[in-house]
């Protein structure tokens, strides 16, 4: 991993977990996979306080652990998994958009807790529901039971490794770890649960209760001791089927942008059709038929079956090469060439960042050289039309960028520049990687900003918080207009600009990422 | 190797013209420092993308940061003590719901060493009383005690003594072990016991034999 990277994991792994969990996870992502024992000693912290960290990381599927010979279990991070925590508010705004509040509340309660039994997701989804339902009204565990099924029937949530059930024949110690099995039918195989209950509304009491939650609070333990009847079968979000859903989003809004509304549903059409049977990195989905196609349709969509298959044949010609013709049976085959699509959209990307970044005239010699592969300097001139200084800086303004990279091709053994051809080409692969490690490095940045605002201004947003909080109460006993004016104005005009600006900022620092 | 020099003048080894200048032409200025931190530039930056569904992702940003710090799982740096216990500290803790992970899917190391007080107490009780003493040691170093006045003042200011610095040593012990962990906690309660038990059982048996042959000799020399 890159050391941006590690800064940006180490980031948030503190805002999430605090900063004892962010040592330790911090350390794992450093040195790989380290038993225990050299993980306290190497970090300083006490052996209790690692087990404590390395549990709230395995619960949130961050670190992994293996059993190596002669028992030792060893602990890995999984930094792809921490850099992951950055997408959560498009999860969660994907579920609500597919399946509305229910589905959105339950992502956010696996997201936040790792993973959790189907009864407990529903049980707290629906508590949450009935608080924000009108009064009298409460949520059933029936309709949330049914959105947790229709998400895992989609694949956006998967069963969890369980423990497999073994027979005590072996009269040995047990393994130092269990080993966590999962098949791949069981994975979206929801248990027969018949949970019926209501939503229950938390009682107003207990909002006001700070000194009194420890009475509270055993006695709402004492409730949860009945038998759980799914215990050990733990649900998580299947991230990798939300990346998938972002892929197609990205595919189909492209294909709308480069033809038109209908081609855009047809490719969704086909997409979607293969959701659930093409494995996440294949390179093409599996060929589907135009009459099946046709048969698939959305509902509100009424073209003719000529039309649909002059757009297959438009789409298959596109040299863009999205959709491709795999054969003649069934009216035609067609697949989406998955990963053709995402490398355009990849050098679409690329395009536009250098338009913005370096203007119109470097994005010409760009795309010049993105097609032609290989252009010695004389050639780029020529074919850009641009004259030879201006041409010559911008190519080294990219070079030094890493957009672009030089090729030499020597024409003689000892490699002399001077009998020594460079050609300019641009490698995409490495472009775009650059690109992302860019993003990571600006998104560390804007989190340090954002954490240094809000430092600096902790005084002045306590300050407005508590400000809020009395005209709240104050409207809610019915205050006077003058009392209210009069409390807003402890806050002074420069003070409420200073925090206009700060919010701005801090929103903008979070947008950004 | 001793190349042509070009008779004493400077030549390329490259071709010039390719990278654009002329011959002759004045070369740009070598640079001597970096380049400036935040350098002008031309093109500014896009706007941010804006619309219902960046809102709401916005907000959502902001509530789970907030969340994620009252969920158990946020484990806070114990503070440093302060001098004075502020009175307004106890009405500002916050009270998170303790979580207690599964603890069949974790390996088997994970799990807190089961050492805590009460459970030290019941294995204390049962060693206790498996090895033969009882709670009522008092009571019989108070029938001890009685029956050695009778042997002699000696034996009484000598088991003074000894009582005196056997309780030093437990007092001694006891800052100790205020600083160890539970587990020697519990192991210091044993020791304690068992010291009451060793000084009491291993001193009366040695006094007996002790007292009477100290008294019955008093004008041989000790060694």
């Amino acid at each position: 991993m890159t050391q941006a990277e590690i800064k940006l994991c180490s980031l948030l792994l503190q805002e999430h977990f605090g900063e004892i969990v962010e040592k330790i996870g911090v350390h794992l992502i450093r040195t790989g996979s380290q038993p225990l024992r050299v993980i306290a000693h190497d970090t300083g912290t006490s052996l209790d306080q690692v087990k404590k960290a390395l549990c709230v990381l395995i619960q949130h599927n961050l670190v992994i652990y293996q059993v190596h010979k002669r028992g030792v279990v060893e602990y890995e991070a999984q930094c792809s998994r921490v850099l992951h925590m950055l997408r959560y508010p498009r999860y969660i705004y994907t579920a609500k958009t597919l399946y509305s509040d229910t589905g959105e509340l339950i992502v956010e309660e696996l997201l936040l807790n790792g993973k959790m039994t189907m009864s407990a997701v529903v049980k707290k989804v629906a508590d949450r529901l009935t608080e924000t339902m009108e009064d009298g009204k409460t949520m059933d565990y029936a309709e949330v039971s049914n959105t947790f099924v229709r998400l895992a029937d989609t694949h956006f949530v998967q069963r969890c490794p369980f423990v497999p059930a073994t027979e005590n024949s072996d009269p040995g110690p047990p393994p130092p770890a269990p080993t966590l099995v999962i098949n791949e039918k069981d994975m979206y195989l929801v248990p027969k649960l018949s949970l019926i209950g209501k939503g229950k509304r938390r009682r107003s009491s207990d909002e006001d209760a700070t000194g009194e939650p420890k009475a509270k609070r055993p006695k709402h333990i004492a409730d949860n001791k009945e038998p759980i009847p799914d215990d050990g079968i733990y649900w998580q979000a299947n991230l990798d089927r939300f990346h998938q859903h972002f892929r197609d989003q990205g595919i189909v809004s492209a294909v709308a942008n480069r033809m038109d509304q209908t081609s855009s549903e047809i490719v969704r059409t086909m997409l979607r059709m293969s959701e659930i049977t093409t494995p996440s990195n294949a390179p093409f989905t599996q060929p589907l038929s135009s009459n099946e196609i046709f048969r698939s349709l959305p509902v509100g969509y009424n073209i003719s079956k000529q039309v649909l298959d002059q757009y297959l044949t438009l789409l298959a010609d596109d040299p863009l090469e999205f959709v491709g013709k795999s054969g003649d049976s069934g009216g035609g085959m067609y697949v989406i060439n998955l990963h053709k699509a995402l490398g355009s959209l990849a050098t679409a990307t690329l395009e536009s960042v250098v338009q913005e970044r370096f203007g119109s005239r470097c994005a010409r010699i760009f795309r010049l050289v993105l097609q032609k592969k290989h252009l010695e300097q004389k050639q780029v001139e020529d074919f850009a039309m641009i004259p030879a200084k201006e041409a010559k800086d911008m190519l080294y303004k990219m070079l030094s960028e890493n957009f672009i990279s030089l090729q030499e091709i020597p024409k003689t053994p000892d490699h002399a520049p001077s009998r020594t051809f460079y050609l300019y080409t641009v490698n995409i692969l490495s472009a775009a990687r650059m690109l992302l490690h860019r993003c990571y490095k600006s998104i560390a940045n804007l989190i340090e900003r954002r954490q240094f605002e809000t430092k600096e201004n902790k005084r002045l947003l306590e300050k407005s918080q508590r400000v809020e909080a009395i005209i709240a109460s104050m409207q809610a006993t019915g205050a006077e207009e003058a009392q209210l004016q009069e409390i807003e104005e402890m806050i002074t005009a420069p003070e409420r600009q200073q925090l206009e600006t700060l919010k701005r900022n801090v929103n903008k620092s979070i947008n950004r990422m | 190797m001793a190349g042509n020099k070009g008779r004493g003048r400077a030549a390329y080894t490259f071709n010039i013209e390719a990278v654009g200048f002329s011959r002759g032409e004045k070369l740009p200025d070598v640079v001597l420092k970096p380049p400036p931190l935040f350098p002008d530039t031309d093109y500014k930056p896009v706007p941010l993308r804006t619309g219902e569904g960046e809102d709401y992702m916005l907000a959502l940003k902001q509530e789970l940061r907030e969340t994620m710090k009252r969920m158990p799982y946020f484990m806070e740096t114990p503070e440093e003590k302060q001098d004075i216990e502020r009175y307004s500290k106890r009405y500002m803790k916050v009270y998170k719901e303790e979580w207690v992970p599964d603890w069949r899917r974790l390996p088997r190391e994970m799990m807190p060493t089961k050492k805590c007080k009460k459970a030290g107490h019941k294995s204390k009780k049962a060693k206790v009383t498996g090895q033969g003493t009882s709670l009522t040691n008092p009571a019989d170093v108070l029938k001890k005690i009685e029956e050695l006045e009778k042997r002699g003042d000696g034996e009484k200011s000598d088991e003074e003594n000894e009582e005196k610095e056997g309780s030093k040593e437990k007092s001694k012990e006891g800052d100790d072990d205020e600083e160890d962990d539970a587990a020697e906690q519990e192991e210091y309660d044993e020791e304690e016991q068992e010291e009451e038990n060793d000084y009491i059982n291993s001193y009366f048996e040695d006094g007996d034999d002790f007292g009477a042959d100290s008294d019955d000799n008093m004008d041989e020399a000790t060694y």
